[in-house]
């Protein structure tokens, strides 16, 4: 049993930094522009993060499992050790990083050393939805910032009672994006475990099963609560009054298209619904909940008509999509080599 | 989260517009007074400066009360700041008013006929400007957009003001009809009095514009 709490400690690693990191990205201004304090904030966004894993996590996790199915635990280990690193690593150094193209270059890493062939669909379209992700939020945010605008100024409303409601429109995006966030992303903390789980299917009654993955999912999603919990209000207060200096309604604006966004790619029920009704369906795939949000960000400021547009950032993101995958491949190679040949433990078979 | 329940919110929104209700009476009692005093009805005078005593102090207390509760409901973080701004420049407007009718009052100045028309003139656009500055601090909770609308017209307003002043002056001091230099002065005095209630309107709306750009979604 120590053992395998040893061996999932990497991926509850992960899942801590994300929870330290992402949920400023839902919640960051709010708490910041003091609409909703953080203790709130920090309750509300565990729960749902959590709540989201459990319930819709398998979508994006399953698209993971096709790239690289890692099969033993001490490999899963360092998959999920080595995309912590490359994030905790490329945030020190301050390059923009996200988990989902650091965990992708660190099973490609264990694909080459443990010559598996990279199976290229599932490749490309994690790729491309990478690049698509933040191209759809700022469209979202863009409709979503019209509509709200029009809806303000034809309602006129006291600022009063617009305070009061946009408090609880950004609990109510808060809570969905949070909900998004834990089955988008639960993937790239837990999904490289789902093949050497440790854990046994639990049956509750005839109706319900609590199955291995799922337990996974909680676990990794507690460990972003936590994360989210212990670390990301340092987190909140830089982004919401650093980078982007957003009003309450914006934000508003900006969580739910970026939560729409990571939604879009986790909800097997939606994506479900759109194919039996032969619209065009997204694949299931853990993107960037940053990337959305500057994709968001982006959104807004064109439907502003382009003010303070911040093309470096732009520039940043695409550089995200080649260097994260890459160093974290590398690194994965490596530890993987040393796992296996000075610790002798097995990372495949 | 005290600021979650509408009910609070809703209870201060009528306490602002009571509160710029004050204001706009304010405005309207200065031009009745004025034109009692000119009329010579120095009873009905009195009353307007007594009233006008009582709005500015009901006004002050509303005002702090305001402002208590909009950081003990901890309402509209984002914008508190501009709007106890914008409430109290408002207040000056009513501070101004009541002391024209209070320096009337004391003073009692002797205005000739031939100056008359020109003061009540002057005390119309005084207050039409009053009236302006609270519907452009109405539309700012309401309707932002509307805001400039009303700026304009308040721009418009103590322009004219301005006009009217110095035309009063120059009358004032060119005339043969008012002997002594004091006097002049003393009409120069009350011409710039009335005149600062627009002035100051104006500068309210200064920062209304600010507020309203800063506001915009």
């Amino acid at each position: 049993m120590l053992t395998v709490i040893f061996f999932l400690s990497s991926g509850l690693f992960l899942g801590w930094s994300l929870g330290a990191n992402d949920a400023a990205n839902i919640f960051g201004t709010a708490v910041a522009t003091k609409m909703i304090k953080f203790k709130i904030a920090a309750i509300i966004c565990s729960l749902f993060v959590v709540l989201g894993a459990v319930v819709s996590g398998a979508g994006a996790s399953h698209t993971l499992g096709k790239l690289g199915a890692v099969n033993e635990l001490g490999g899963a280990f360092i998959v999920a050790l080595t995309a912590a690193l490359t994030v905790m690593w490329m945030t020190r150094i301050g390059l923009p990083v996200s988990t989902s193209q650091a965990i992708v270059g660190a099973i490609i890493g264990w694909n080459f050393f443990s010559q598996t062939k990279t199976d290229l669909v599932p490749l490309s379209k994690i790729i491309g939805s990478w690049i698509f992700s933040p191209i759809l939020s700022a469209f979202l945010a863009f409709l979503l910032f019209h509509l709200v605008k029009k809806i303000v100024e034809r309602s006129s409303i006291h600022l009063f009672r617009l305070d009061s409601f946009t408090r609880i429109g950004l609990i109510i995006v808060g809570a969905f994006g949070a909900y998004s966030l834990g089955a988008n992303n639960i993937g790239n903390v837990m999904g490289v475990f789902i093949n050497s789980s440790p854990f046994k299917d639990i049956s509750v009654s005839h109706f319900f099963t609590f199955t291995s993955v799922q337990q996974l999912f909680l676990l990794g999603g507690i460990a972003i609560g936590v994360g989210v919990f212990s670390y990301s209000k340092k987190v909140m207060m830089t982004v919401g009054s650093g980078i982007f200096k957003l009003s309450p309604i914006t934000a508003f604006v900006v969580v739910l298209a970026s939560s729409l966004t990571l939604f879009l790619f986790a909800s097997q029920g939606l994506h479900d619904f759109l194919d039996s009704h032969n619209l065009p369906v997204l694949p299931l795939v853990p993107i960037s909940s940053s990337q959305s949000v500057v994709g968001a960000v982006m959104g807004v400021s064109l439907a502003k008509g382009a003010r303070n547009l911040n093309f470096q950032k732009l520039g940043q993101i695409s550089l995200g999509w080649i260097t994260t995958p890459i160093a974290s491949a590398i690194l994965s190679y490596i530890a993987l080599f040393f796992m296996q040949n000075v610790f002798l433990e097995k990372v495949f078979h | 989260m005290n600021s979650l329940f509408p009910k609070r919110s809703k209870e201060l929104e009528s306490d602002v517009d009571s509160y710029l209700d004050k204001v706009s009476v304010a405005g309207l009692v200065l031009l009745d007074g004025i034109k009692s005093y000119l009329e010579g009805k120095a009873d009905q005078f009195e009353k307007n400066y007594l009233e006008i005593s009582k709005i500015e102090s009901d006004a002050d207390q509303m005002r702090r009360d305001i402002k208590h509760r909009l950081y003990t409901y901890m309402l509209i973080p984002e914008s508190r700041g501009d709007v106890l701004g914008l409430l109290e420049t408002i207040d000056d407007i009513v501070d101004v008013c009541e002391k024209v009718l209070e320096q009337f009052s004391i003073e009692n100045p002797q205005i000739p006929d031939f100056l008359k028309g020109d003061f009540l003139t002057l005390a119309e656009l005084s207050s039409k400007a009053v009236e302006e500055v609270v519907k452009g601090a109405q539309a700012f909770f309401r309707q932002i957009e509307m805001v400039s609308n009303y700026v304009n017209k308040v721009h418009y307003y103590e322009h004219k003001a301005d006009d009217i002043e110095e035309q009063l002056k120059r009358k004032a001091f060119n005339s043969d009809e008012i002997k002594r230099f004091s006097y002049k002065v003393h009409m120069r005095y009350f011409a710039e009095k009335i005149a600062l209630v627009s002035d100051v309107s104006e500068s309210v709306c200064e920062r209304l514009s600010v507020y309203a750009i800063k506001r915009r979604i």
